[in-house]
């Protein structure tokens, strides 16, 4: 690492993480709470993703219009991410501007109003979004897979939430969804950028140390146990184009085995970064981009490992051609996962994975709001050790590792299979 | 905190080289060294504006298709270098330009500038990958026609800029993608693709002579003769009214609205204030009035912002919402309504201040990546910006007054003479 990062407790127990660069007159702050769908019973699905949008509603410190303006007129750029495990707010300033956003996070940790017209606006804006995604034949797919792949886990559900359950959340429900997780100890502070630590500390303290300890909050989310047996869901819509997803359980993102399916996954499908940021390069190099889309099967293949606190699901998306069949498709996707694990796959092959791996995460490090993302979002998943060992921990993976995995992971009597299924009507010019 | 020092790290004639190099081709280069990355991007003029009107997506098929085979190596071959090191590259076509894009670390940039060469001067266009790329066009035509907001865009764009070039989509339809041939795309390339016009910007861990160096190395000796000339825009014509098109998409949700007129080119004096102007409209904190009254007061969608398009030519000026198909015309009145507002006053003073502030502190947080910095220097050459804009940006925006934003709203927008479109079922 570049850059020595202080890791640093407060007293009641927010964990802070800094990182002083002072290539550019910039600090990245990013506030993590350790809440997301995953905390969510069935008919409060959405609430953590409802809560981050009232986050932005104000204090009676900062109005909101007043947030927005003072931070929009320093020219920094603020927004906020709900994720499975986690819910972030996020800011990048210039460096002289940096405390208008130390102070206002610190007043929102506990002081938003959720005034009962701002909560019900944000009802139908919400709605809006939900809308939006379901324009999208992937959202529909990936919901009714993640469904399927969990039977009790809140990993079930979409972080948006059902639209049964956005259509009767209360206010005071969400309120209280909002005071039980948004407490000093069940948030990390990443913040990295051009700053004295030592004086960035002392500003904390002020900020913070009012702030009680909230101890632990509730955790609903019990890990599910192993799918007995391959499942198959069908999405029928609108359009032309067919979109398979298929979707195995994973590893955590701390698990050991997440290293080796990293590898599997660069072998599969093409490389892609962990990271908030995303990114990744071409995968046309990739085995399932050459048996599927070079024996003009399919005119798209992808695979998305995510990082996560439980155990989520390791999934393929393929984009079929018009007219195209599923059985070659799935055929050619079976015999590529048979040959990962009946052949070792060749040490050359996961070296060119490593040297992928560091590629994409030298991009992924390039900016002062990359490097404040990566160490909060490395702390949320695992720990920070986590991002500081991550090429380390690559580099470690064997090519009987890669095997094993895919032995262990990529079970056909475990598999998801999800279908996208076109109904083939139109779009007109209404005259 | 420690002091900021706001502009010390803008680009500038300081630390921007500039070269032509003796073919005509442009290189822009500025270091950075903080990581062991670098970028290569840039633009050849010449695009979709050349297209005929039955080979629709020529542009777009040719720039798809360079890095499908050249005289020195195959497609796997090709990606099989790029992505055994983890870089990246890709073309796309624009209307008025081919741009490419690419990444590697340091260490990998002669392999990078190889391949980008070998690329844009020596593509082959095998059948088979012409094939192959003809499939996957048409089924990413195929999801565009589901996609409400391409269709609201598309249809906007065809009431907008009627009998223009503009009207018509750069990746064209199922039927001119189908009767483009391999022929088609050689002369494209033989035509269109040269040394003039080619600008390549360069940022990374590397010093500026060997940067220079090495785009001199690779692709200082391409000389093309039959290079055709960019073909000019044709006038533009008002609209006559208020004038509306919809797309029905059956089994949408959402329906996706655009709202406008034609805006500035980037080059048009009135550019920056009609930007400020289009800030405070439609961006400025949670997407400015527009946000404010559609999302904000309203709750009626989830985005509702404005954006002003000035590229080459006069983009679009619109403002765009995600709503249910219930709502439109309520929401077609409120926007209508503001734009009303905007086109009969002046900005409050505290508008402009808070959008000028606005510009000029976020000037170093868009410049903090390679890809951003590498923009920057593209835009500096297209729109004949000079070496020290970013520098000047500062007092430019400050210069703009409110009377100059008024005067731009209604030079473009006038809230009887816009284009409606609606997609979504």
């Amino acid at each position: 690492m570049p850059h020595t990062v202080t890791r640093y407790t407060l007293p009641n127990g927010l964990l802070v993480l800094l990182q002083e660069i002072h290539t550019a007159p910039l600090v990245s702050h990013w506030m993590w709470y350790r809440v997301g769908s995953r905390d969510e019973a069935p008919g409060m699905t959405g609430a953590s993703h409802w809560v981050e949008h009232m986050q932005f509603k104000g204090t009676p410190r900062y109005p909101a219009g007043l947030l927005d303006r003072l931070i929009s007129r320093q020219g920094g750029y603020w927004n906020a991410s709900t994720f499975l495990d986690w819910t972030v707010y996020f800011a990048t300033m210039p460096s002289d501007s940096i405390d208008l956003v130390l102070d206002l996070e610190a007043d929102r940790m506990v002081a938003s109003q959720f005034d009962t017209a701002d909560f019900e606006a944000e009802r139908t804006v919400i709605i809006s979004e939900r809308q939006g995604s379901e324009n999208e034949p992937l959202f529909l797919l990936g919901e009714a897979v993640q469904a399927a792949a969990f039977q009790s886990h809140p990993y079930r559900h979409e972080v948006i939430g059902s639209l049964e359950d956005l259509q009767h959340i209360q206010r005071d429900d969400l309120y209280s969804h909002y005071r039980t997780y948004y407490r000093p100890d069940n948030a990390v502070l990443s913040i990295a950028g051009d700053f004295d630590t030592a004086l960035m500390l002392e500003r904390l303290h002020q900020l913070y140390d009012p702030i009680p300890v909230g101890g632990p909050p509730p955790r609903l989310a019990q890990p599910d146990p192993p799918l007995d047996q391959p499942q198959e869901v069908i999405v029928e819509g609108p359009g032309e184009t067919t979109y398979l997803e298929l979707a195995y359980r994973g590893p955590a993102a701390e698990h050991p085995d997440f290293w080796p399916m990293t590898v599997l996954d660069s072998l599969l499908s093409g490389a892609s970064s962990p990271s908030l940021f995303g990114g990744g390069i071409s995968n046309k190099t990739s085995r399932l981009y050459r048996a599927l889309v070079e024996k003009e099967v399919a005119v798209g293949v992808s695979g998305d490992l995510l990082a996560t606190f439980d155990p989520f699901i390791y999934s393929l998306g393929i984009v079929l051609p018009p007219d195209g069949n599923t059985e070659p498709a799935l055929a050619a996707v079976d015999a590529e996962i048979a040959r990962l694990q009946d052949s070792l796959p060749g040490n050359d092959e996961v070296q060119r994975a490593l040297k992928q791996a560091r590629a994409l995460f030298a991009y992924s490090s390039e900016s002062i709001s990359h490097q404040a993302s990566w160490m909060g979002f490395a702390e949320l998943v695992s720990g920070y050790d986590w991002f500081a060992t991550y090429l380390d921990r690559l580099a470690q993976v064997t090519p009987q590792d890669v095997q094993r995995v895919a032995r262990e992971y990529l079970l056909p009597e475990q598999r998801i299979l999800g279908l996208y299924l076109p109904t083939g009507e139109e779009s007109e010019l209404d005259d | 905190m420690s002091a900021a020092h706001a502009y010390h790290s803008l680009p500038g004639p300081q630390d921007i080289t500039r070269r032509q190099l003796d073919n005509g081709i442009v290189v822009l280069f500025r270091a950075n060294f903080n990581s062991p990355s670098v970028v290569v991007s840039g633009y050849r003029s010449a695009g979709g504006l050349s297209d005929p009107e039955d080979r629709l997506g020529r542009a777009e098929f040719t720039a798809q298709s360079l890095l499908r085979g050249t005289q020195r190596y195959t497609f796997q071959e090709l990606y099989d270098a790029l992505e055994s090191v983890g870089a990246s590259l890709g073309f796309g076509g624009g209307a008025h330009t081919t741009s490419f894009g690419g990444t590697a670390l340091v260490e990998d940039l002669d392999l990078l500038l190889d391949i980008l060469a070998q690329a844009i001067e020596h593509p082959v266009f095998p059948v088979e990958q012409v094939e192959r790329l003809r499939t996957q066009f048409l089924t990413s035509l195929a999801i565009r026609a589901q996609d409400t907001a391409r269709m609201a865009s598309m249809a906007f764009d065809r009431l907008v800029y009627a009998r223009h070039p503009y009207s018509l989509p750069e990746d064209g339809f199922p039927e001119t993608i189908q009767a483009i041939g391999r022929p088609d795309l050689l002369d494209f390339h033989r035509l269109g693709y040269g040394p003039r016009g080619l600008v390549i910007a360069l940022v990374g861990a590397i010093q500026p002579q060997q940067a220079v160096e090495k785009i001199d190395r690779i692709l200082g000796s391409w000389r093309n003769p039959d290079q055709i000339a960019v073909p000019d825009l044709p006038p533009l014509q008002r609209l006559p009214g208020v004038i509306t098109d919809s797309v029905t998409i059956p089994g949408k949700s959402q329906a996706d609205l655009v709202i406008g007129a034609a805006g500035p080119n980037r080059k048009a004096a009135d550019y920056l204030a009609a930007s400020l102007g289009n800030n405070i409209l439609g961006q400025f904190g949670l997407m400015g009035r527009i946000g404010e009254v559609v999302r904000e007061k309203a709750g009626l969608a989830y985005y509702a912002d404005s954006s002003l398009g000035g590229g080459v030519g006069p983009g679009p000026w619109s403002i765009s919402a995600g709503i249910d198909p219930a709502n439109s015309e309520r929401v077609i009145d409120l926007i209508r309504s503001e734009i009303r507002r905007f086109t009969n006053h002046r900005v409050t003073v505290d508008e402009l201040a808070d959008s000028s502030a606005h510009y000029v502190g976020r000037l170093p947080l868009s410049l903090e990546s390679n890809y951003g910095v590498a923009s920057a220097l593209l835009a500096l050459e297209r729109y004949d910006l000079g070496l020290d804009y970013y520098q000047r940006y500062p007092s430019l925006v400050q210069s703009v007054t409110r009377e100059d934003i008024l005067a731009a709203a209604r030079h473009y927008l006038d809230p009887d003479r816009l284009a409606i479109a609606l997609a979504g079922s």
